[in-house]
């Protein structure tokens, strides 16, 4: 985990993610909820990250090996970026369609994988950009403005 | 500036051994050893009585009314929690039990069992109208103040509708001001309650600008005389101004609040710390789902209180008895009416907003709350991270925040202490080894011993 540096006035911040580990599963989104009302970002704005990073973790420890939040918060904006190494997405259009999953009936008996990670995600986020290489990873950036 | 806030938990300091096991069960971080006393930090501490639960001494006590505060007024009120049906024997009539609630000194009795029924049907069509989802029970005291302290964000999701224990003193209050005439000031209305969230709720209610309520008197205080009146017989021939119904009563134990208001989906959580789960859950939009969510601070729901007497497993087993029992009185029809004349009555409505009382902010100024953020992080990984309490915060973490918010030494951590008097003796003993320039043949003696040369060059003699 690397460690905060603030020297631009910005707080940096990472959280590795393991893939398959769903007794840890959601413990990076809490953390970075909890440092979020630590800094004093406004309520709204810690809501809406709480969700979508929420997303994003599910995302990583459903479908990736692993991955990396890394957390970037100022008094402007906060920046979400997950890395994971994973199959990736082939169809970036199709993955954001409501209710398209390609989880594993397992997953989905776990009441996870319904399909809503990345249309949630793009709800809850101002600016949303996905980089994916099929075979390699994922690579998410989630922008939220401070309102 | 720091707000008061009422509290009925506090510390008997006399008692207190300055142990750590209330510091590592309080669900919100709110105690600190100080001065080998547990403090409780006042904006932090929700009177959930978790620490009154866990405390081997006793040191931690709930403030609240006792029978001698009826005095006060002309004419005396009880309003029973559901929950005192459960402390005495399996299928007791709760009619017995109202009636034996005259004995001790009241003029009139108005069963909350009664006003849960109201509440349920009331709450029913909120849910159905609600924008947020999951609505969540405003009935705990301590999840209100939870959200309030931990998630501000959940805020808007608490419904907005009075607790039964406040419908019940509201209805007391109406039918003996209009039907007997009597003054609403000299009406002194007492909430019999299993715990201390709700004494602190009579003094300080959330979302209501008035109290409503004169005070709150522990069911622990009254049950010996209740007992005892139950007991005797020939229990006085007074009536309650209302009877609980099945519904209403089941309120008592965790999912019976849910199951009277009866909307199509609903959970039911209790215990503090399961609570907090379910909360953190919400927050993530994971139960948006959810029409209603029942959060009892409590395992077990309110028979679970730490004012109640009996075990709280056997009481939610007599409780649910009780709330099933098919020949058991049904509403009459003015109080059908009274019940459905509550579903329009804005005085069941809050009437002020649930304020945030944020306590995780480290400054008002975020560049200096990520430095402050920043060092926390440093001295985290600088401390030992046992979480053994012994400094007087619940683990490493705390204590970190607390050095950072000026409120805690890092030296209060007892392995940082000890690596402090280690160093402390390092330097003691250098100190002892360095000899003043006109001692020096001493200290080259001692320094290089056997092997070394006198000035006049011959060899010292050899230490055993």
């Amino acid at each position: 985990m690397a460690s905060l540096d603030p020297s631009d006035g910005r707080l940096k911040h990472s959280f590795e993610v393991a893939g398959r580990d769903f007794n840890g599963a959601g413990g990076a989104s809490s953390r970075i909820k909890h440092i979020l009302q630590q800094i004093g970002v406004d309520p709204n704005t810690v809501r809406r990250i709480a969700v979508a990073s929420y997303e994003a973790e599910m995302n990583v420890v459903i479908h990736a090996h692993l991955g990396k939040i890394t957390l970037d918060a100022g008094p402007d904006c906060v920046i979400l970026q997950i890395e994971d190494q994973g199959p990736g997405i082939p169809d970036i259009d199709l993955a954001m369609k409501p209710g398209f999953s390609t989880a594993s009936d397992e997953v989905r008996e776990m009441g996870f994988g319904a399909g809503m990670g990345l249309p949630n995600m793009v709800e809850c986020a101002d600016e949303l950009e996905i980089d994916s290489v099929p075979g390699t990873g994922t690579t998410v950036k989630l922008v939220f403005f401070n309102r | 500036m720091t707000m008061r806030y009422f509290h009925s938990v506090h510390l008997i300091e006399s008692k207190c051994k300055g142990c750590v096991s209330c510091i590592k069960r309080c669900p919100t971080e709110a105690i600190r050893v100080r001065d080998g006393k547990a403090n409780i930090l006042e904006e932090r501490c929700i009177d959930c009585g978790e620490c009154v639960r866990t405390c081997p001494n006793n040191a931690k006590d709930v403030l609240a009314d006792q029978l001698a505060s009826m005095e006060r007024f002309k004419h005396t009120v009880a309003v029973p929690a559901p929950a005192l049906y459960g402390q005495f024997w399996e299928g007791i009539d709760p009619r017995k039990v109202l009636a034996a609630l005259f004995t001790l000194g009241f003029d009139d009795v108005l069963d909350v069992a009664f006003a849960a029924h109201l509440a349920a049907e009331k709450l029913h069509h909120q849910i159905m109208r609600a924008k947020i989802r999951p609505v969540i029970s405003s009935a705990c005291p301590a999840v209100v103040r939870l959200i309030q302290v931990r998630f501000p964000n959940l805020i808007e999701h608490i419904a907005p509708v009075a607790s039964p224990m406040r419908i019940a003193a509201r209805l007391a209050r109406e039918e003996i001001s209009v039907k007997m005439g009597i003054d609403e000031a000299d009406i002194g209305v007492f909430f019999i309650t299993p715990c201390p969230a709700k004494v602190s709720a009579v003094n300080e209610p959330a979302g209501f600008a008035d109290r409503c309520l004169d005070g709150a008197i522990p069911i622990s205080a009254v049950f010996p005389m209740i007992q005892e009146a139950l007991s005797r017989g020939n229990l006085p021939d007074k009536q309650p101004l209302r009877c609980g119904t099945r519904p209403g009563i089941g309120w008592a134990r965790a999912g019976g609040e849910n199951q009277s208001i009866a909307v199509e989906k609903h959970l039911a959580v209790d215990g503090i710390h399961n609570v907090i789960d379910i909360l953190e859950n919400v927050e993530r939009g994971k139960l948006h789902d959810m029409q209603y969510i029942e959060a009892q601070a409590c395992i077990g729901g309110c028979v679970g209180g730490v004012l109640t007497v009996e075990n709280s497993f056997i009481t939610r087993r007599r409780i649910r008895i009780l709330a099933s029992d098919e020949t058991a009185q049904l509403p009459t029809h003015e109080e059908e009416r009274l019940i459905r004349d509550g579903l329009s009555k804005p005085i069941y409505d809050f009437d002020q907003a649930i304020f945030p009382r944020p306590t995780l902010k480290l400054d008002e100024d975020m560049s200096q709350a990520i430095k402050k953020l920043a060092a926390i992080e440093r001295m985290v990984e600088n401390l030992p991270g046992l979480d053994c309490g012994s400094c007087g915060a619940p683990n490493c973490r705390a204590l970190a925040e607390d050095v950072v918010r000026g409120l805690a030494a890092e030296t209060d951590c007892v392995f940082k202490l000890r690596e402090r008097v280690q160093l402390l003796a390092e330097e003691l003993m250098q100190a002892a080894l360095a000899v003043p320039g006109s001692m020096g043949a001493i200290r080259k003696g001692s320094e290089q011993n056997d092997t070394s040369t006198t000035d006049d060059g011959t060899k010292p003699e050899a230490s055993k």
